[in-house]
């Protein structure tokens, strides 16, 4: 497919006000048939296999199948993403199983403050110095030739 | 058709286009001068900003990190780095604006929330001098969230799903542009006092090695489609560099990342005879003096002693991963801790491969590789163009004031930092040439720049530029026309597919990828090329070009690959006539001139830049100066690591 949607778990998203996959695909791929109340991967030749979808999706209904003009059968590789970390389930072709968990943020969701706590500016949209410089270069001036 | 779209006309200051890397430190620098200013920033996206751009998926590793707070290295190291790396061609005052501003991109990535591997005395852990390990799977979406908080904080604007194609100018400035809602029946009109352009790279300009499936696993994203190039071509600004694509050596077929086990993790490769062609060809870097002989040797010149090996037929190429892993496994000690080091060690190859290219798990699974067991092929990919990374191709830029020598500023600096030549204009990321091994981190920064810079030429030139209405309706009317052709022909014939009167988006693009991959020195032409074979090339792009009027756009979705693929063909264009133009060959592992096969330090030691004229109708070639801001490094300086 690569990306493919398991009608069994797909509901539409019909509780939410969009439908995720459709709202996250960076090439604009996947789309709710409204007929069915199911998503599709519309020209799956163009999915870069990126599991934006399937990260997204709130009823883990998407699934990767690996790109069939390269890769053998059988494989499998799920992520569960949760607020602070993912965890991925790979599985081998033979039926090896292996699970790796790893961090993916160390701030609460949606508390990524722009100035990052540094000492903000000296208002001088004249000079070279960005709004949190030095401060966040951790020197005591930018560098420049002299 | 173009009748039932709903216009939507957007005034604001500062137009950010793009939802990338470059485009987020723009959106999160502007925000805070434009605040301080009361001015108004609007960003515009094709995608949704979380997982949009080239780090969508995520990365495992920022790959620009200068480390000037640790006192190892300095903006000058950096600098040399690069020049040496693109063969003595580089503009030394871009990669040293932004090496001096990187460090503080990666310190608020940290701030933001960005997982930074430490070691256990609390310092980054390097993959390699420039190169920091990151648990990234969540990259994109902490920088889009710092730079919509930005923008919230600042009374901005951001636009999700709109297309942009067009700019518009008044006279020789730069006055906003036009596009499309992928999603409603919206055309846009945005009119700004000064435009950042930050939309990519280009990615299927080339045909590909996988073209079935398989198509869209690109090792850049298949969305990045020349929208920058395209973008300030049409604006009419002086392009450089536009010849130095970028050829990544990959794990075959899936593309995943091959940086971690060949500086982390300190790996080689082997072909089938077990030879190594880095220690086997180093004769054949005496070839490319000087740069043949720095460290570390230049990516191109890697690429090239490995086609020689794949050429002579010594392939497959092998990483050797199992050797590798065991190795530093082995240092660990007693048996207990070499099992626990490479249980370790397992964790972290996968992750290199979970974080940004999880293709290539599905594929190592598939085909039951476990890398402490196994070897695994790597192979050189297709051509990218992708000024941030290890290519150079993008917009000439203005370089800031106080970087430049005596005699670079009146090359270099024409008034704003990283702005085009077209008034207003200013590049960022992939947009922005000849300041490559900028990736991710670096592309951020510059994207800072020009949000400050940016900010800077409004609050001097604080008109809004005319917007001529004439104009506008034509390019409207053009946008919506293969909707219209649709409209017309589909219901000529039986097949949507085959009709004498129109050409979809998907043809059309293999159409271009195969001019390209047979004469423009691609895949199947071991990536050579001579006079003959690009003369031919512009031939068949010129008639490419001619029947682009004739696409056809059954809905929203198609009209988009449409203007995707327009865009590719003028990136297309101006890399094929660049080529012709530099008679040499300089980036042997990127492509070969048969014609001239050698480098010419007389003729060519200088920048290959090129000038669509839209008044005209017509291509400019133009050679510029390659001067240094620093003195020449000492031969000593180049030979570290």
């Amino acid at each position: 497919m690569p990306s493919f949607v398991n009608p069994e778990k797909c509901d539409g998203c019909k509780a939410l006000d969009k439908t995720a996959c459709q709202y996250v695909c960076p090439n604009d791929l996947m789309v709710l048939d409204k007929g069915k109340m199911k998503a599709y991967n519309r020209e799956p030749e163009m999915c870069w296999e990126c599991y934006s979808c399937v990260k997204i999706c709130p009823v883990q209904a998407v699934e990767v199948r690996g790109y069939a003009d390269f890769v053998p059968m059988g494989a499998a590789v799920t992520p569960m993403r949760s607020s602070d970390s993912i965890m991925w389930t790979v599985k081998f072709r033979n039926g090896m199983l292996k699970r790796f968990k790893f961090p993916i943020r160390t701030t609460p969701e949606g508390q990524a403050k722009p100035n990052g706590g540094f000492a903000t500016a000296h208002g001088d949209l004249k000079s070279q110095t960005l709004a949190q410089e030095p401060e966040a270069l951790r020197l005591k001036e930018v560098y420049t030739i002299k | 058709m173009a009748q039932k779209f709903e216009t939507v006309e957007v005034t604001t200051d500062l137009l950010i286009l793009g939802g990338g890397m470059a485009a987020c430190g723009a959106a999160v620098e502007a925000s805070y001068w434009a605040k301080k200013n009361n001015l108004k920033v609007t960003v515009v996206d094709k995608a949704a900003m979380d997982r949009s751009g080239a780090v969508a998926m995520g990365l495992s590793a920022i790959n620009q990190y200068v480390g000037l707070t640790d006192g190892k290295n300095t903006v000058k190291d950096y600098v040399d780095y690069v020049r040496m790396d693109l063969m003595g061609i580089v503009r030394e005052d871009l990669v040293a604006s932004i090496a001096r501003h990187v460090d503080s991109t990666v310190h608020l990535f940290e701030k933001w929330g960005l997982p930074i591997w430490k070691d256990a005395n609390g310092g980054y852990v390097h993959e390699g001098r420039w190169q920091l390990m990151i648990n990234g799977e969540s990259y994109k979406v902490i920088v889009a969230e710092a730079a919509k908080n930005a923008l919230a904080e600042a009374g901005g604007e951001y636009f999700e799903r709109v297309f942009i194609t067009e700019p518009i100018l008044d006279g020789d400035r730069i006055a906003g542009a036009i596009g499309f809602s992928v999603r409603e029946n919206k055309f846009y009109v945005f009119k700004a006092k000064a435009v950042i352009c930050s939309m990519g790279g280009a990615v299927h300009v080339f045909k590909p090695r996988s073209t079935g499936e398989g198509l869209g696993r690109a090792w850049y994203p298949p969305w990045n489609s020349g929208s920058s190039a395209y973008f300030t071509l049409k604006a009419g600004a002086e392009m450089t560099s536009q010849e130095v694509r970028f050829i990544p050596v990959r794990f075959k077929d899936a593309y995943g990342p091959v940086g971690a086990w060949f500086l982390l993790f300190k790996s080689r490769a082997t072909n089938a005879m077990g030879g190594n062609y880095m220690v086997e060809r180093t004769d054949e870097l005496e070839r490319w003096k000087p740069y043949g002989m720095v460290k570390p040797i230049p990516a191109n010149l890697r690429n090239w002693l490995g086609m020689l090996d794949i050429m002579e037929g010594k392939g497959p190429i092998f990483m050797r991963t199992e050797e590798a892993i065991k190795a530093i496994a082995e240092k660990a000690g007693d048996e207990k801790e070499f099992k626990k080091k490479m249980k370790e060690l397992e964790a972290e190859a996968w992750e290199d491969f979970l974080d940004m290219t999880i293709s290539q798990a599905i594929l190592w699974a598939a085909s039951n590789v476990e890398p402490e067991k196994r070897s695994s092929e790597i192979a050189a990919a297709e051509p990218y163009f992708i000024g941030s990374h290890s290519g150079a191709s993008g917009a000439w830029v203005s370089g800031p004031e106080d970087l430049q020598s005596a005699e670079t500023k009146k090359e270099y600096f024409w008034g704003y930092t990283h702005m085009s030549t077209v008034s207003g204009l200013f590049c960022a990321g992939d947009a922005s040439g000849a300041s490559s091994h900028k990736f991710s981190s670096g592309s951020h920064a510059e994207g800072r720049i020009v949000g400050k810079a940016a900010i800077k030429y409004i609050v001097e030139n604080n008109s809004q530029p005319k917007v001529d209405k004439g104009k506008v309706e034509e390019l409207r009317k053009r946008l919506f026309q293969p909707m219209d052709i649709w409209e017309q022909f589909s219901g000529k014939t039986t097949d949507p597919d085959i009709n004498p009167n129109y050409i979809r988006p998907k043809m059309f693009m293999f159409r271009l990828q195969k001019i390209m991959d047979e004469y423009v020195g691609g895949v199947s032409a071991s990536f050579t090329t001579n006079k003959a074979m690009l003369e031919r090339a512009l031939e068949l792009l010129g008639m490419l070009k001619e029947d682009s009027m004739s696409l056809a756009a059954e809905d929203l979705h198609e009209l988009m690959r449409c203007w995707e693929n327009i865009q590719r063909m003028w990136q297309a264009e101006a890399h094929a006539r660049t080529i012709l133009f530099r008679e040499e060959t300089r980036w042997p592992g990127y492509y070969r001139r048969a014609d001239f096969p050698t480098m010419d330090e007389k003729n060519w030691h200088c920048f290959a830049n090129c000038r669509w004229n839209p008044d005209k109708n017509e291509w400019e070639m133009i050679k510029r100066p390659m001067l240094h801001v620093y003195p020449k490094a000492l031969e000593h300086e180049l030979l570290g690591g």
